[in-house]
């Protein structure tokens, strides 16, 4: 059962809703809508589930309805027609207490303009979803403390928000969201405020938050990398609709229809492409317990010239070769630990193909995938190219036919 | 043609009006009566307890006031002092302490009235349509009419004075609450929603301490209309300043007059100056 369950919602702006709602039942389309009726969509009949921990990205141009969506997740906005599903409880049915309880500990949103109260502290804002609740002045102090400091925020607690920056300012309204520890995070519009490259760091801190602790994250964005870089998957909107979902990597190969296409042309293809994308498993060997005997049987039979490796904790510490493991297998040696090379670079998984790049094309030997210190893929040049080679195949990478 | 419009009766509206003040008049007395004793009294004592501070006592304090609310400027201090020790000079102290009194006790009514209704104007398209052109009404009819009822409900003096003076500058209190909680951004509006506020959360931590400025600035306006009612109010029997400047009217004392204005606006100077300060202080 998915978090989030969204079935055949609808909102519809204006007068004449009635009417409207019937020519969405008949299908017609917005325009045609507005046309006879002066109303307007907002959300045209959506579907969709979200399942637990997965990050949801529901993409669209200004005007497609996807800020109308996000709010009618948390009824901020209620909806014409149609039912959603939190755990499993409708809340287009509930009570004003109800809906209050779930907003105050199952959803938290975070806004594009921050939505930070100025004349509240940092400190003070990050209290104050806890505070409406009524939690004590001193658990609900440390709790925001709490979360200020995973936020690297601290220092800033006594500080207003027109003091800080933009990038900070949201890092704050993250803190905010997170220090009610909700199962859902909706996030509209959150990275689009700030210029680019503090776009890009707060995405990465979005995902190794993500990492760290696994929330349900509906994430609205009109900017395609972004969604990409960051979503598990995608909702793509258009006029109140939603014309396709699927993971990036599904929506890139086979776009619903012309609109995703031309949507999709701008895209370029090394700059929404990470390393995740592009790394294969990695064939490793564990220092600790594998000596070079087990080392070159792997290699034979994988058929390969080089393993990685690693240590009981999958933590990464370099690799070993063939010669290296049979000179190791002449002198007896009982383990491989003194075959080990650490002249392989490392990069992160999240990091854009187009960075490693140059890291690759220099590299003699493969470049290691390592996100805080665990070995969680390889990266071997013709998979690359093969990953950037724009034919419709491009990302679903065949390991076998490069080996 | 005119004679067509002639032979509609005059519509009885005068008669109506009065019918019902007198009817508002009788069922009400007790109540009427009590506000006007009770009223009488509380501003009496507090007019002599301004006035049996000594004057230089109360001046040094309104400047000290004056200089920490305008963060440490010497400006409205010393303004205040030269201003104060002039209408002192002049032997209008008494007169002055007794405005004093009718201002305050107008303004802190009229705020405590003017300010749930913006809240509630604000909150509500119907209370919108409604009061609004009740506040028109009010604002547009001449200051002196609403002598007349004062004058009905609670006979002459300083009460009847009140009332006029609040129903006068109610106005601007109510427009800027009203303004001031709407202009709230819409997103800071939705976040406070989205943490699951409940509708007295988000006024109290909110909407009011982000429309307080705008409604500092309308009660700032309350204040001063308040002020310059005290005039007019002075027509029917309320003390004070106003009393002078009236009283040099019908005797066409130039002199006396010119004084007496001259204080008011001295007072008027301070009282506007500082109730800004506070405003922006908070800021």
């Amino acid at each position: 059962m998915g978090k989030i369950k969204v079935e055949n919602v609808t909102k519809i702006f204006g007068k004449h809703i009635n009417s409207a709602l019937k020519l969405v039942e008949q299908k017609k389309d917005k325009t045609e809508i507005l046309r006879q009726t002066g109303a307007t969509i907002g959300v045209y009949d959506a579907s969709f589930t979200v399942e637990e921990g997965e990050i949801f990205v529901i993409m669209g141009l200004s005007g497609s309805g996807k800020s109308t969506l996000v709010r009618l997740l948390n009824h901020l906005i209620e909806p014409t027609s149609g039912n959603i599903y939190i755990d499993g409880e409708n809340i287009s049915k509930m009570n004003k207490q109800q809906l209050r309880k779930i907003r105050r500990e199952k959803m938290s949103m975070v806004f594009q303009n921050f939505g930070l109260f100025p004349q509240r502290t940092v400190l003070a804002n990050t209290e104050y979803g806890l505070e409406v609740r009524g939690i004590s002045k001193e658990e609900r102090r440390l709790k925001a403390e709490k979360a200020l400091d995973n936020a690297g925020l601290l220092p800033y607690k006594d500080q207003y928000p027109s003091q800080l920056s933009g990038g900070m300012q949201q890092r704050v309204g993250l803190a905010r969201a997170l220090a009610n520890d909700p199962d859902i995070l909706l996030m509209d519009e959150a990275f689009s405020a700030l210029d680019p490259l503090i776009r890009k760091d707060m995405q990465d801190e979005l995902l190794d938050l993500q990492q760290r602790v696994r929330k349900t994250i509906i994430f609205i964005t009109h900017d395609l990398n972004e969604a990409l870089r960051i979503g598990d998957r995608i909702a793509l909107m258009k006029d109140g609709k939603i014309i396709q979902i699927g993971t990036g990597e599904e929506i890139l190969t086979n776009p619903a229809n012309d609109y995703v296409k031309t949507f999709l042309e701008d895209v370029d293809r090394s700059k929404v492409l990470t390393v995740e994308n592009a790394m294969i498993r990695p064939m490793s060997v564990n220092v600790e317990l594998d000596g070079p005997k087990v080392a070159l049987k792997r290699m034979r039979d994988e058929k390969v010239s080089v393993l990685l490796a690693v240590d009981k904790k999958r933590d990464y510490v370099g690799y070993i070769t063939a010669d290296d493991a049979l000179e190791a297998s002449k002198r007896g040696e009982k383990n491989v630990m003194n075959i080990v090379r650490t002249d392989m670079p490392t990069v992160p998984p999240d990091m854009l193909i187009q960075e490693v790049l140059g890291i690759i094309s220099e590299s003699p030997t493969p470049v290691a995938v390592v996100r805080e210190r665990k070995l969680v893929g390889v990266l071997i040049r013709g998979v690359v190219i093969q990953a950037l080679s724009s034919n419709s195949e491009g990302v679903q990478l065949d390991e076998q036919s490069i080996r | 043609m005119s004679n067509l419009l002639d032979s509609i009766p005059r519509l009885p509206v005068s008669d109506a009006t009065e019918k019902m003040m007198d009817l508002l008049t009788d069922s009400f007395s007790s109540l009427f009566d009590f506000v006007q004793k009770g009223g009488k009294s509380a501003m009496e004592a507090i007019t002599e307890m301004l006035i049996a501070v000594p004057p230089i006592i109360f001046i040094i304090i309104v400047a000290i006031i004056a200089f920490f609310a305008t963060k440490k400027k010497f400006g409205l201090a010393i303004f205040s002092i030269v201003g104060l020790l002039f209408i002192y000079n002049q032997g209008l102290w008494e007169e002055l302490m007794n405005t004093i009194t009718l201002v305050i006790f107008a303004s802190i009514i009229a705020v405590v009235i003017g300010v749930p209704f913006g809240i509630l104007m604000s909150k509500s398209m119907v209370a919108e349509q409604i009061i609004k052109p009740i506040l028109d009404f009010m604002q547009t009819m001449p200051g002196f009419v609403y002598l007349i009822p004062a004058v009905a409900f609670f006979g002459i003096g300083v009460v009847p004075g009140v009332f006029a003076s609040v129903i006068f500058a109610l106005p601007p209190t109510v427009r800027f609450t009203n303004l001031g909680i709407r202009q709230v951004p819409k997103e800071l509006v939705e976040a406070a929603d989205s943490y699951g506020s409940t509708g007295w959360q988000k006024l109290i931590k909110v909407e009011l301490p982000l429309a307080k400025s705008t409604i500092m600035a309308g009660i700032n306006q309350t204040v001063l209309l308040s002020l310059s009612m005290v005039v007019i109010a002075s027509m029917i029997g309320a003390p004070g300043l106003g009393r002078e400047v009236l009283s040099a009217l019908q005797r066409a004392q130039v002199g006396n007059g010119f004084v007496a204005g001259l204080s008011l606006v001295i007072f008027a100077i301070i009282i506007d100056r500082l109730t800004q300060s506070l405003n922006k202080k908070k800021q």
